[in-house]
């Protein structure tokens, strides 16, 4: 009754059905951290979910929900920047990263996301994970749209020479069987 | 896992910038990594979704919650908005199509949320399994108005296993010359089988009409006689 409604919006649960899993992959590029991950991706579906009958009929839920990652992915960062208080020492926290079989475990192609810098590491996540346009990817992060071809370019460079030298070593998240003897012997990194 | 070999050196560039292009061979490598490392978060998808649906349900978020359930007489769509049951739909309604008449009539804030049904679905398998003979049910009528939600209220006071008339439920809601009317009442009762527009037939005891389809009715009236 308050807001006017069209007869076409279709029901919230087919957004979250078809770009579920896209948005958990961009909160998980973008923020690395598992649990700030899924913290943002309820973070943007809750936001979505109330923002969902305003929503211009032509709008691309695709794009409008990526940028609402991007804002939602800001908070927590600044959340946890202000959280974090200098410690004697850390804290014993249970990690599932690369731990084969965990819940979530996360493996070296996300890892590797994680390591690049961040201008880099929001392109390739906005551009190649959620699908937005450079154009859009610089509206969000600042810059033009060049820079922001740019640096998913050389993310993806990066990636892709971490990826391969990953795939060289022994890494702790591979069964044994599958370690050669000749990697055996370079040790873990 | 681990990324094949170097690319083809001529293969198709994807982004090119003046320092040099990703190929498209490489580029799709790394996607499928990033991708193929979550593609088995359905769990994690899962659980993400059951925390959507509390908080969503805290917030006042929820215009409608819904899940399916398998009966006797096939997949039941069951929905409810903060105030009861709103719908129950049979497969042959086409569920997707009665959500999206949902969303019209009463929000899109629409979310899948099993457990927001789970006393419906219960009592549904009660009565099916023959154990339940009444609904405890907060129901929400809005969907109806005027006479045929008059007619859908008085359709709860008929006993299980007992059938009325479509004449004589006119006459009971004061209104005896409205049988057709009674008629489409019955058959636009959106919430069937909870509110019992089964037990109503012709005066000549056949079956009339029925929005699951008239298997499903007799099925239903078997069911009730056989107690």
């Amino acid at each position: 009754m308050l807001a006017k409604k069209s007869s076409a919006r279709r029901p919230f649960e087919t957004v979250v059905e078809q770009h579920g899993a896209m948005v958990l992959r961009v909160c998980r590029a973008v923020l690395g951290n598992h649990t700030d991950a899924d913290d943002a991706w309820s973070e943007t579906f809750l936001a979505a979910l109330r923002a969902w009958p305003m929503l211009p009929m032509d709008a691309n839920v695709e794009a409008w929900l990526v940028t609402i990652a991007h804002r939602k992915a800001i908070d927590i960062t600044r959340v946890r920047a202000r959280q974090a208080i200098p410690v004697a020492e850390l804290p014993d926290e249970e990690s599932t990263l690369g731990v084969p079989g965990a819940r979530d475990s996360v493996g070296d192609a996300l890892l590797a996301v994680a390591a690049l810098p961040d201008k880099q590491r929001t392109a390739v996540a906005y551009h190649y994970l959620g699908g937005l346009p450079y154009a859009e990817v610089a509206a969000l992060v600042g810059g033009s749209t060049d820079a922001a071809r740019r640096a998913a370019a050389d993310g993806i460079r990066s990636l892709r020479r971490l990826l391969g030298a990953q795939a060289q070593i022994p890494s702790t998240d591979r069964p044994p069987s599958e370690t050669t003897s000749q990697s055996l012997s370079t040790g873990a990194p | 896992m681990a990324i094949n070999s170097s690319p083809p050196p001529h293969s198709h560039a994807e982004a090119t910038t003046e320092s040099g292009t990703a190929s498209v061979d490489d580029l799709d490598a790394v996607l499928s990594d990033i991708t193929a490392e979550i593609a088995d978060s359905n769990a994690v998808l899962a659980s993400l979704h059951r925390r959507l649906e509390l908080r969503a349900a805290q917030d006042g978020l929820v215009d409608v919650a819904y899940t399916t359930l398998d009966s006797p007489v096939g997949t039941l769509l069951l929905a409810a908005t903060p105030r009861g049951l709103v719908r129950v739909a049979f497969d042959s309604e086409g569920h997707d199509e009665v959500l999206d008449r949902l969303g019209a009539k009463l929000g899109p804030r629409i979310l899948r949320a099993p457990r927001r049904l789970d006393p419906v679905a219960r009592e549904i398998d009660e009565y099916f399994a023959g154990t339940r003979q009444a609904f405890d049910l907060e129901l929400d009528y809005s969907l109806s108005a005027g006479f045929r939600q008059v007619v859908q209220r008085h359709l709860s006071k008929i006993p299980y296993g007992k059938t009325e008339s479509y004449k004589a439920v006119a006459e009971l809601v004061g209104n005896p010359r409205a049988v057709r009317a009674v008629g489409t009442a019955c058959a636009t009762n959106p919430l069937p089988l909870v509110v019992p527009c089964h037990r109503v037939l012709r005066a000549d005891g056949s079956l009339g009409g029925y929005v699951g389809g008239l298997a499903a009715k007799s099925s239903l009236l078997a069911l009730e006689s056989a107690k």
